[in-house]
């Protein structure tokens, strides 16, 4: 039968072309979603890979001795897989975690409701109860082969051999929304540092994350590694961190500003490294860790006396008198004064009709004797002396600005870069703040007298205080002060070890520290005199306060030659700079220089550690229950 | 009687080796990739081990190269003598199965001898192409005889109907793969073209079911402006007038014409009326043509149009009162009117994405992750492609693709140098068959055809597939090898 000769024979081209036509299509079908479509790929890794986060150890902290001050323990958390569960002596369980029977119902809830718990699987680890300490855990992991589907978690958490310093360690919790959005390295549930050292130097002591691909499957079970780990990471554990802060001279200060608020801040002038920073009231930074940092969080955020706020950055006070060296140091190096200028004080501000006041001592005087008396008048002449020259300035608008620049290199201003967080800027007014003030150009200096006494508009922190002490103690130079002396593995950043010059001759330097010298062996702050051991140089400085008593203010630095460390004191309504700060910061220098103090003051020590001094101003607007 | 084909006549009584080739190394492929397919990166088994998918497989493989060599010293005659004697064992089998078999997975289509589960459903190919290709064969066979017609009918539907009834709608989809030997053998092209214009129509008015134009749905009105050009091709092509088919194109575009202007007058027109009336005036001049120029090649196309309409009509009741939801969604998904990533489309998904996570070259053997990770469903059997796309990227399954494609049109080409009507169509048969299993399983796994549970030839994993090809394949091989030569 010859059927190639029938036209049926022909049906085959057709049959063939239709084949054709078919798998041709089949193969841009394939081209299309092989190579036009990269999406799939995408979809195949989140689909398939398990990346599973390897957390490094968070950096340890140490004080400037070696002390370890912050170091990380092992917490546990209990996972559940919902699947595996059988066979479930639940009330074994609950005894075996100490949790009873409703405990166990609200968190199993807790942990299967999607809106708590938006990755909830019933085929893998799930968080079913947090933070087991080591005894709980040895209980349940003995137990564990009783509970199949129940695995533990080991995190860890910060731990703290000290009970102070709260505020410049800071604390670590959940990363929040804000942070998760700017910085692809967090991802939910991740802890992060949120103030202190921790928040500042989080990228030195987060370590990098390490991370682990697993394949798991359609249920999300983990089926093995992907290539045997040849693509994992491992993590790389923070750097370890050394601070300027000494640890024992640090709690000395917190013991000594019990009951009172205000700031301790010591500076080691050579280096700008940070001796110690007290700021009253402190907390204990155990009190953020674990299960009870929501309840203890709030407590501290409604104490009256704001705990969380890092007075001696954040706080910002009138400088006072202890304000007036850098008034010298203008008037010198500006050629308004010279170690010999003399100007009359009775008892107040001549020109002014004796505003602003002044107390009894010679007159007339020259600046190292206006320092040690600390006489008020000699610096409002000296001001106005200065803001009226017009043959040196056009204007008293432009005077004043070269007086501002002055200050803002001597540290005022701006904030100093601190490497803590929030640190404020306090305050220095520039002539268009006063032009915008008095709504004219035409001011001068008797307008804004009060500010060539640290009074008025200038607000300082004890930070900037402390750092003009250092300031003076080098002659005329200070490093950014810092709170880290030593990254592990990594030089600290150049601003810390870079001189910052304040634009002052040392020769003026040096006749405002005589003034200091005086002060402390002859004039305001004989409180603080401990010769023969240490000459020490100071400045009391009293700032007058609208919501009650003044704030008493130190600041100084010792020894007078080779100075050691500078200081800035600030007692909240502790009235003149004798009567607190004064103690506070002869009892802060025999620690520093003797390691204890001496028996002869120690009637000195228990007065002041017992001097209940807690500002009015913070609980009168309380309701009255308290 | 002569035989006028090419020269490359094979020595006589020779298997064909290229197709042996083939079936050897598709073969080959499919063990390797159900054992990349099944991998279990957790207790990695060896490829030979006796307890996994592809150790399994390969005792398939074996009895199968068994069975191929029995096949082949078993006489022609043997099959041409028993065809319907098989057919009648086969049907009482597939009855037989469908009273004993238990439900696995909703399927009643397993018969379980001992250790052994077969699919009789399987093995029924074979028995039908046989029984198909005995009738052909008789002397006087005519096919456009009615009587010819029906019986032929009754062997394809008898075995559909039973294989439905076990639930398995895909085999009983395969069997009607058989159209295509009948084509072959002198069934009219307008069948096939009315075949296709129904899946046509179906899919246009499924597609498009949801969304009201007036007195149809959108999906009615598309098909209905289809039925007045297939109309007008059918004049052309059968009376073979082009004035009368450009006259009957013209006013039934004039109707839709004459409505657009009156639409502008901001007149809201009724456009599934229109199309009514363009439909009901293209059946009234077909009926005048009959008349007039007693053609009666105008009565069928007038039967064609009002057949279509009644099946687009009818299509949506059986759409959505006859068949079940999971079959409606299943088709609702490959048309697109759905998006059910987790459900029906789920499995598609996630084959797609198999596949096109592949890239150019694959992620290379035993390195794909979606397969192996049980996100595609039935990653050996029916969704083995997915693996070669995956681990072997757009060159290999392309190639994979284009090889299978060669294949089949080596078969059609066996087929049409048989001396026989009876391997003939038995070769037509085997060929349909293959190119159906392909065509719908690659389909499938990439996304254009519905989702059917049939296997991919020679790849899937399973012993009755594998069986069952390798039965239909060898039979044609020892017919073809015996086959007349001058």
């Amino acid at each position: 039968m010859n059927n190639n000769a029938t036209p049926l024979a022909k049906r085959r081209y057709i049959i063939a072309a239709v084949v054709v036509m078919i798998v041709s299509a089949y193969v841009v079908q394939l081209f299309n979603l092989q190579l036009m479509s990269p999406q799939y790929r995408d979809y195949a890794d989140s689909n398939a890979f398990l990346r599973r986060t390897l957390y490094p150890a968070r950096g340890a902290i140490y004080d400037r001795n070696g002390k370890l001050l912050v170091y990380n323990r092992p917490t546990y958390d209990v996972m559940m897989v919902v699947k595996e569960m059988k066979q479930f002596d639940t009330l074994d369980f609950c005894r075996t975690l100490n949790i009873d029977i409703s405990r166990f119902y609200t968190l199993d809830t807790d942990m299967r409701d999607r809106r708590k718990n938006p990755g909830y699987s019933s085929y893998t680890q799930q968080l079913f109860m947090s933070q087991l300490n080591v005894e709980e855990y040895g209980l349940l992991q003995e137990k564990l082969y009783k509970f199949p589907g129940i695995y533990i978690q080991s995190r860890t958490e910060r731990q703290y051999n000290y009970p102070g310093m709260g505020l410049i360690l800071g604390y670590v919790a959940e990363v929040d929304q804000n942070k998760i959005a700017s910085d692809p390295y967090y991802v939910r549930k991740d802890y992060v540092g949120k103030s202190g050292i921790e928040l500042s130097h989080e990228e030195d002591l987060r370590g990098e994350k390490g991370v682990e691909i697993l394949l798991r499957d359609a249920h999300g079970r983990v089926q093995g590694r992907y290539e045997e780990g040849m693509h994992d990471k491992a993590p790389v554990s923070g750097k370890d961190l050394t601070l300027g802060i000494d640890i024992e001279l640090q709690a000395y200060g917190e013991r000594l500003m019990h009951n009172k608020v205000g700031s301790i801040v010591m500076i080691d002038p050579k280096t700008g490294e940070v001796l110690c920073m007290v700021s009253a009231p402190t907390y204990d930074p155990v009190l953020l860790t674990g299960k009870s940092f929501g309840n203890n969080y709030l407590q501290l955020e409604n104490n009256p006396f704001k705990p969380l706020i890092n007075r001696a950055v954040a706080g910002t006070y009138p400088p006072g008198s202890t304000f007036k060296p850098t008034q010298g140091l203008i008037f010198l190096q500006e050629g308004i004064i010279t170690p010999e200028t003399h100007y009359s004080c009775y008892g107040g501000y001549p020109p002014l009709g004796g505003r602003p006041g002044c107390h009894a001592h010679a007159s007339p005087l020259a600046i190292r004797y206006a320092l040690a008396t600390s006489c008020n008048s000699f610096f409002c002449y000296g001001f106005s002396g200065m803001l009226s020259n017009r043959s040196k300035y056009a204007t008293p608008g432009a005077a004043f600005d070269v007086w501002r620049d002055y200050m803002v290199n001597m540290g005022f201003g701006y904030p100093l870069g601190v490497d803590l967080p929030s640190e404020k800027r306090g305050f220095i007014p520039n002539s268009k703040f006063y032009t915008n003030m008095f709504k004219t150009e035409r001011w001068n200096a008797h307008n804004i007298i009060s500010i060539a006494i640290g009074q008025g508009e200038i607000l300082a922190t004890p930070l900037q205080i402390a750092n003009l002490g250092a300031m003076i103690a080098n002659r005329g130079y200070f490093y950014t002060p810092h709170v880290v002396k030593e990254r592990e593995d990594e030089a600290l950043e150049k601003s810390y070890t870079t001189r910052r010059e304040s634009g002052i001759n040392r020769a003026h330097l040096d006749i405002i520290v005589e003034g200091m010298a005086d002060a402390v062996t002859k004039g305001t702050c004989r409180g603080i005199n401990l010769e023969p051991f240490i000459q020490a140089c100071g400045k009391t400085g009293t700032s007058e306060n609208p919501h009650g008593d003044d704030h008493s203010l130190f600041m100084g630095f010792a020894p007078k030659d080779d100075p050691q460390v500078a200081i800035a004191v600030v007692v909240e309504n502790g009235r003149s700079g004798a009567t607190n700060a004064v103690p506070v910061a002869r009892l802060m220098m025999q620690k520093f220089f003797m390691g204890e103090i001496p028996e002869s003051d120690q009637w000195l020590e228990a007065t002041i550690i017992n001097r209940d001094i807690r500002p009015y101003a913070y609980t009168r607007n309380l309701p009255a229950s308290r | 009687m002569t035989y006028q084909g090419s020269n490359e006549i094979p020595e006589k009584g020779k298997v064909d080796k290229l197709t042996v080739i083939f079936y050897l190394f598709f073969v080959l492929l499919g063990w390797i990739n159900i054992y990349a397919a099944s991998f279990d990166l957790e207790n990695a088994t060896g490829l030979f081990d006796l307890s996994s998918r592809a150790g399994m497989q390969l005792i398939w493989i074996g009895t199968s190269f068994l069975l191929a060599f029995a096949l082949l010293k078993i006489d022609t005659g043997f099959y041409e003598t028993y065809a319907f004697l098989f057919y009648l064992a086969g049907i009482l089998l597939l009855a037989v199965t469908l009273l004993v078999a238990r439900d696995i997975n909703g399927s009643h289509s397993w018969l379980i001898v001992g250790p052994v589960r077969l699919q009789p459903a399987e093995f029924m190919k074979f028995i039908i192409a046989l029984a198909l290709a005995r009738v052909f064969n008789s002397y006087t066979f005519r096919l456009m005889e009615q009587k010819n017609l029906w019986l032929v009918a009754g062997i394809i539907l008898l075995p559909v109907i039973l294989v439905i009834a076990q639930s398995e709608t895909g085999t009983a989809l395969v069997y009607l793969s058989f159209i295509l030997a009948l084509y072959r053998e002198g069934l009219p092209g307008g069948f096939l073209f009315m075949g296709i214009a129904a899946i046509i129509y179906f899919i246009l008015g499924i597609r498009f079911s949801d969304e009201q134009m007036g007195a149809l749905s959108k999906g009615e009105f598309i098909t209905v402006i289809l039925i007045i050009i297939f109309s007008a091709a059918m004049i052309w092509n059968y009376v073979k007038r082009i004035g009368t088919t450009v006259i009957f194109l013209l006013s039934a575009a004039a109707i839709f014409l004459l409505a657009f202007p009156v639409s502008l007058f901001s007149v809201k027109i009724d456009w599934g009326m229109v199309a009514i009336v363009a439909l009901l005036f293209a059946a009234l001049y077909l009926l005048f043509h009959f008349i007039r120029y007693r053609i009666r090649t105008y009565l069928y196309i007038f039967l064609f149009l009002a057949g279509s309409f009644a099946f687009i009509e009818s299509a949506e009741y059986v759409f959505y009162d006859v068949l079940q939801p999971h079959q409606q969604m299943r088709i609702k998904v490959t048309l697109g009117m759905e998006q059910d990533l987790s459900g029906v489309g789920y499995h598609v998904g996630q084959s797609k994405i198999a596949i096109g996570s592949g890239g150019l070259k694959g992620k290379g053997f035993l390195n794909g992750t979606q397969t192996k990770l049980k996100y595609v469903p039935e990653q050996d059997t029916d969704f083995i492609f997915c693996t070669i796309g995956e681990e072997h990227g757009f060159i290999g399954s392309t190639a994979v693709l284009l090889l299978m494609t060669i294949f089949a049109l080596r078969l059609f080409r066996l087929a049409e140098r048989q001396t026989t009507v009876f391997g003939r169509t038995y070769g037509y048969g085997v060929a349909s068959v293959f190119l159906f299993h392909m065509i719908v399983n690659i389909g499938m796994v990439i996304g254009i055809t519905p989702v059917i549970g049939i296997p991919l030839p020679f790849f899937s994993y399973g012993g009755s597939s594998l069986w069952g090809f390798t039965i239909l394949l060898f039979i044609f091989l020892r017919i073809d090898k015996s086959r007349r030569r001058n």
